[in-house]
């Protein structure tokens, strides 16, 4: 049979999941936590403790800063050492606030056992209050990007949605730990989704995986084979199938405009696999978003792994768990090699959008020279979204903007498989994301004008 | 043979009399009234058109000049490319007086030479400091300074900035800057500042536009501002002002004395173009010391690269879109 995947585009890079068997670790805890105020799209968070404060595991640190914000909760117990700045992933230093641990006790409220809770033992629980359930665990997408997953629950009136799609792809190279999620916590992930179709009011639940990850088909498929209103669909592996817009179209076969529509236009809403699980834990188990699944990995890293890691853990200790940076020049990513952020320092924490630290080593590490475009129009090919990047990165380095939208620039998704395919190794994707933040720019202060 | 040539002159002579009498009834007919004064005006202008005025082009500023001057004021209106020479003759040409302007040239605000700011990273992605600045914070730890890739120089069209290879730093020639501010639109992080040009071309302003605490800006740059407020307090004219852990001259309130200069206990404040030190020790007002930054009194530390900084797609901004979920 032939699996499904989306129609247009894609590439195929290597996918060295070199930690695809290395079961789960749970990390130590670190001698101060770092907690950036700003995790997630939208809002920065604003603290609600001060210098001294006690806190707890699973204290409330910092608020939501408007609708589109998360709050964030301290994922170790100590004493609030100073709210100051230190870099995060974008490089720059930003508002923190940083907690000193001491021993590890928790808040009475969290319910630490195992003992799987099903939604039928639980019929009170109605959408609204799992929507409030979840806003309060301050869960945020968990695949990297961030959206607060509470905003996108809520579609706006205009919008219908019919079902709910686990994004459980993970189409980036290196990266397993939603594989190692899946295989550990499969039970919770199909509680999560049950917990994520109340909430929306929809009937039809489907959890996407890429037939690389045949394990976790096998098994998501036996644990879901209870509840009819959910389907395990496998799909072909293919770059950047993970995307909201290419996940949608590979499962339901539907295509989402160009924005600002989203998902929910077409009746899907999607959400990450450690979403579902993170939503699980809060609502089943009153257990604030304040760890998660990350894998530290690298060719060149002597014991690669999957960890549980509290958040605010710094980068350099996971890396030292896995036998310290390699020699010579490496190339540090939160994310994976298509997407991931390139970071500047190790000091940078753990947040709630970090699902892999990447080590690039020797010639993996350095990009190639550029090279004259050759007019091949193998971007073009590999674009997921239909544009010609060749077109748009020219338009952009030109600043030729209004040309650029109506190129509709602003469709571009950012997965690189342009720059990943191209063979004179053009910076493709960095003119585009310059022109689609002028573009950006231009749109918001037409509509402003409006 | 002959017939042939004829009737092409005839038919080709007849159609060029037609269309020479239409052309003639049409442009009396559909003439555009231009005001005189428009052309006088643009060529006054320069001709740069570089769009420092704020107009597209120097017809365009001629336009706005005339109009104004319908409007009864020149208020608001200045060339920077030609400055008050040009500006009190386009007010000649139309009757009107016109504000003297100072002269005015490009400041660059930063001391991140390759000395006093450690390279703490290699990136090695597009060379434009706009997607440098989208990604990270650059090849230092300082988030705030020089990118160094010279965006500023590819937006000058009077090749008046060029980097400086030992330092890494963009210098403005003095003598090319009109003042017209393109570099200071191109520059990400918004150093370059246009200050009064000064008597004589002299100077003083604070190099530096590091907001972090002065234990992290010092860190990452020996010659950046710490915000200890030493040069408010030298300060008589309350020229200078510290806000978010940075020293800003306002230039229309200094006074050239350089007690600031001395103060300054990292050299982040700069002098330039005053006399070199003389023997004697002279006025106050006259007080010269050297130009150069404390740079030489810091050996340079040479800092290996460790990590390479490149590649990161800049943030996508798409507050619906989670595109970032490429990599779940």
């Amino acid at each position: 049979m032939k699996l499904k995947t989306f129609r247009i585009g894609g590439v195929h890079p290597e996918e060295n999941k070199l930690t695809s068997n290395c079961p789960t670790q749970v990390a130590p805890l670190p001698k101060q936590a770092i907690f950036p105020l700003s995790q997630h799209i939208g809002a920065p968070a604003k603290p609600v403790v001060s210098k001294g404060d006690k806190v707890r595991v699973g204290t409330l640190l910092a608020e939501a800063g408007g609708f589109v914000s998360a709050p964030i909760h301290s994922s170790v117990s100590g004493t609030v050492l100073k709210i100051d700045t230190a870099v995060d992933a974008t490089g720059y230093r930003k508002p923190v606030i940083v907690v000193s641990v001491e021993g590890d006790e928790w808040e009475e409220s969290i319910d630490r056992s195992d003992k799987l809770e099903t939604l039928d033992a639980h019929p009170e629980l109605t959408p609204e209050e799992i929507v409030e359930r979840v806003k309060q665990a301050g869960i945020t997408g968990m695949g990297g990007a961030g959206f607060p997953t509470h905003v996108k629950l809520c579609p706006p009136p205009t919008a219908k949605a019919e079902c709910v799609i686990i994004n459980a792809v993970e189409c980036e190279p290196y990266i397993t730990s939603d594989n190692r999620l899946m295989l550990e916590h499969a039970d919770e992930i199909i509680v999560g989704l049950q917990l994520l179709m109340k909430a929306a009011k929809v009937e039809r639940g489907y959890i996407g995986i890429e037939e690389n990850k045949p394990e976790a088909i096998a098994l998501l498929t036996e644990k879901a084979s209870h509840d009819a209103r959910i389907e395990i669909v496998p799909l072909m592996t293919k770059y950047p199938q993970g995307g909201e817009k290419q996940l949608v179209d590979a499962v339901i076969g539907r295509q989402v405009p160009a924005p600002p529509a989203i998902p929910v236009n077409v009746g899907a809403i999607v959400q990450n696999v450690g979403t579902a699980f993170a939503v699980y834990q809060a609502v089943m188990k009153h257990k604030p978003l304040f760890e998660r699944y990350t894998t530290v990995t690298g060719k060149q890293l002597a014991n690669p792994g999957n960890f549980l890691v509290r958040m605010g853990t710094p980068m350099s200790q996971l890396i030292d768990l896995c036998g310290g940076m390699p020699e010579g020049e490496n190339k540090l990513l939160a994310g994976g090699p298509m997407m991931g952020r390139s970071l500047m320092t190790t000091d940078v924490p753990v947040c709630k959008g970090t699902n892999s630290i990447t080590i690039l080593s020797g010639d993996d590490a350095r990009r190639q020279p550029a090279q004259p475009c050759i007019r091949c129009a193998k971007c073009v090919e590999a674009c997921p979204m239909g544009l010609e990047p060749y077109l748009l990165a020219k338009l952009s380095a030109r600043h030729f903007y209004d040309r650029a939208e109506q190129e509709d620039i602003v469709s571009c998704i950012s997965c690189g498989s342009c720059q990943f395919t191209c063979p004179s190794h053009r910076p493709l994707l960095d003119n585009i994301s310059l022109g689609k933040a002028a573009v950006m720019g231009i749109i918001r202060a037409r509509n402003a004008k409006k | 043979m002959m017939n042939f040539m004829l009737l092409a002159i005839i038919v080709l002579g007849t159609i060029a009399l037609v269309a020479s009498a239409i052309l003639f009834v049409v442009s009396k007919r559909f003439a555009v009234e231009e005001d005189p004064r428009l052309a006088k005006v643009a060529e006054v202008l320069p001709g740069a058109n570089c769009g420092g005025c704020g107009f597209p082009g120097c017809s365009g500023m001629a336009d706005a000049l005339v109009r104004a001057a319908d409007n009864g004021s020149l208020e608001g209106l200045n060339c920077p490319v030609g400055g008050s020479k040009v500006m009190s003759q386009v007010a000649d040409l139309l009757g009107m007086s016109v504000a003297q302007t100072e002269p005015m040239v490009a400041v660059v605000r930063c001391n991140g030479s390759c000395e006093n700011r450690p390279r703490t990273a290699v990136y090695d992605g597009l060379s434009s400091c706009a997607a440098m600045n989208a990604c990270s914070a650059g090849e230092t730890a300082c988030g705030y300074g020089c990118l160094g890739c010279g965006d500023c120089v590819e937006a000058c069209r009077f090749g008046a900035i060029a980097l400086n290879e030992e330092t890494g730093l963009p210098e403005v020639d003095e003598e090319k800057c009109t003042a017209c501010g393109a570099c200071v639109k191109a520059c990400p992080r918004h150093i370059i500042e246009l200050r009064k040009k000064g008597p004589k071309g002299r100077r003083v302003y604070v190099s530096c536009v590091n907001k972090d605490k002065g234990a992290v800006a010092r860190k990452a740059c020996q010659a950046a501002c710490i915000g200890c407020s030493k040069c408010v307090k030298e300060c008589k004219f309350e020229a200078i002002t510290v806000a978010d852990n940075l020293s800003y001259i306002d230039w229309s309130k200094c006074r050239l004395c350089k007690k600031c200069v001395a103060a300054c206990p990292t050299g982040a404040i700069v002098a330039k173009n005053f006399p070199a030190p003389k023997p004697v020790e002279p006025k106050a007002e006259e007080v010269a010391k050297p130009v150069e930054p404390k740079a030489e009194e810091v050996a340079p530390k040479p800092v290996e690269p460790k990590k390479v900084a490149t590649e990161a797609a800049p943030k996508t901004i798409e507050p619906k879109d989670e595109a970032k979920e490429v990599t779940a």
